[in-house]
């Protein structure tokens, strides 16, 4: 089987705008959470947010370029560019090659609606300008990267909800291993901003805790009240390993595993089972029993139920052996669609690194993260092997199975 | 609005939202061959003087506008 090796990645996040400033922040247990007062004014019930920083762009990208993104695209760009850089990919190698894109992202809302809007006054939609449509389509991602970086293999959007990311990279994994594709550019981007995120905020889904932004995400604490939302971009460049040693990258870790499952049941609830079934497949993928894994990079995103079910399912699957397991949500809110590839980011900076991020704001356990081992604390560890998962709406679920490369 | 005004309105845009180098500007340049005005810079380009001059830029009017200065004429004749 062809193995699929991790030679680059980026990220720009409420963290950090680089991966050298994000290492520090899980470090250190930093919290990138803050208010938005536009929320505030627009009636939001709960004005958290990740505080992610716009990147300048002018002077890196064309104006055509420019136009055509939107602010999740900027983040996307920005780790991209970051992430081809670390795997020594530049653009003669893009041109010449077939390389692919497959990315999370399951909303662009700003554009349209913003869009709508000025239509709603002027009543003439040529005033939208040439940018709207190229910003507001769900591929918008995808089809700005694919344009900027001349990228020429599979090119298309995954859309699963807070799944997106991590399916994305388990899509590339099986693209990859399928002897289709020898490169695939795999991440996941999530706007920031007040426009995209309002039916979340319709739902009670996030945190009310203004009063101390950074204690507001509590993945497992007894006393956690919901999720932050939060966002920017993380990108992996998976690479097949016999063309990675052939022009000689960096190679950062192995992709070995992916597990999918979907719920089949409610449409916002959780499952335990679901989740477990995913688990259990990216393991089986892999190759490797609950005992292998070093760390699991939970997907818990403070919310009552959600953390709930997932520890119920880590419970049962590794009951025996307890690793350390952490949210790093805690820290950067639920970064959604971005999730699944950011926390792929995270965890091999931490695998390259020898330490686990905290799990912050875990104070009191409740009747089912009693029974895991939840690192409170940074600790200075060895990691071999990591489990990150993500579920979505809909119950979708996907599970990821990364080591280190030895 | 003299052709003068309208000219330098013009290349003041162009220059700063188009972000096309100065030295291309003049009146015999060809709007896609020297300034590389694509079809939907043309949809910018329309967004922008519908706002400053306040007239609306029909595209089948634009079909033989090719040069530069044919395109400061047809905003000076549209304002007449």
């Amino acid at each position: 089987m062809r193995r699929v090796v991790i030679t680059g990645m980026g990220i720009c996040s409420c963290l950090g705008k680089n991966l050298e400033e994000v290492k520090q922040s899980l470090y250190v247990g930093k919290s990138g959470i803050g208010i938005d007062e536009a929320r505030i004014a627009y009636g939001y019930r709960s004005p958290l947010t990740g505080i992610v920083e716009r990147p300048m762009l002018k002077g890196l990208l064309d104006r055509r370029s420019r136009v055509c993104l939107p602010e999740q695209g900027e983040y996307a760009y920005m780790a991209t560019a970051e992430a081809l850089k670390n795997a020594a990919v530049d653009m003669d190698y893009l041109d010449k090659n077939e390389v692919g894109i497959l990315y999370g992202n399951d909303s662009t809302a700003k554009p349209a609606i913003e869009a709508h809007m000025l239509t709603l006054e002027t009543k003439d939609t040529t005033l939208q300008g040439s940018g709207a449509i190229f910003q507001s389509m769900n591929s918008t991602v995808t089809m700005n990267l694919s344009t900027i970086f001349k990228l020429k293999g599979i090119n298309m959007t995954i859309s699963a909800a807070c799944a997106s990311s991590s399916h994305a990279i388990g899509l590339g994994l099986m693209f990859i291993r399928e002897g289709l594709q020898d490169m695939i550019i795999c991440g996941g981007a999530q706007e920031v901003n007040y426009l995209s995120m309002s039916s979340f905020d319709a739902i009670s889904a996030f945190s009310t805790r203004v009063d101390n932004p950074t204690s507001a995400s509590r993945p497992f604490d007894r006393f956690r009240d919901g999720l932050v939302p939060s966002g920017g971009a993380a990108t992996v460049i998976l690479e097949e390993y016999e063309h990675a040693v052939k022009r000689g990258a960096p190679i950062i870790a192995e992709v070995v595993g992916y597990g999918f499952s979907s719920n089949g049941a409610n449409i916002s609830q959780p499952s335990d089972v679901g989740s477990e079934i995913a688990m259990q497949r990216a393991l089986n993928d892999a190759g490797i029993t609950p005992e292998n894994v070093d760390y699991v990079n939970a997907h818990a995103t403070s919310t009552l139920q959600g953390d709930a079910f997932e520890a119920m399912a880590l419970d049962r699957l590794f009951g025996n052996c307890k690793p350390p397991i952490s949210s790093t949500k805690s820290m950067t809110g639920h970064e959604c669609w971005m999730a699944g590839a950011s926390e792929v980011v995270y965890s091999n900076l931490m695998m390259l690194h020898s330490f686990i991020a905290p799990n912050i704001n875990f104070e009191e356990p409740d009747e089912y993260s009693r029974n895991l081992n939840i690192v409170k604390k940074t600790m200075d560890k060895k990691i071999d092997c990591y489990l990150s998962n993500s579920f979505g709406f809909g119950g979708t679920n996907s599970a990821l199975v990364v080591k280190k490369w030895l | 609005m003299d052709r003068e005004t309208i000219v330098k309105q013009i290349n003041d845009f162009l220059i700063e939202e188009l972000e096309i180098e100065p030295d291309l500007i003049k009146e015999d340049a060809r709007l896609k061959e020297d300034l590389h005005i694509d079809s939907l810079d043309f949809i910018d380009i329309a967004v922008i003087v519908e706002r400053q001059f306040k007239i609306k830029i029909q595209p089948t009017e634009m079909k033989d506008v090719k040069l530069l200065s044919q395109f400061y004429d047809y905003v000076y004749n549209k304002l007449k």
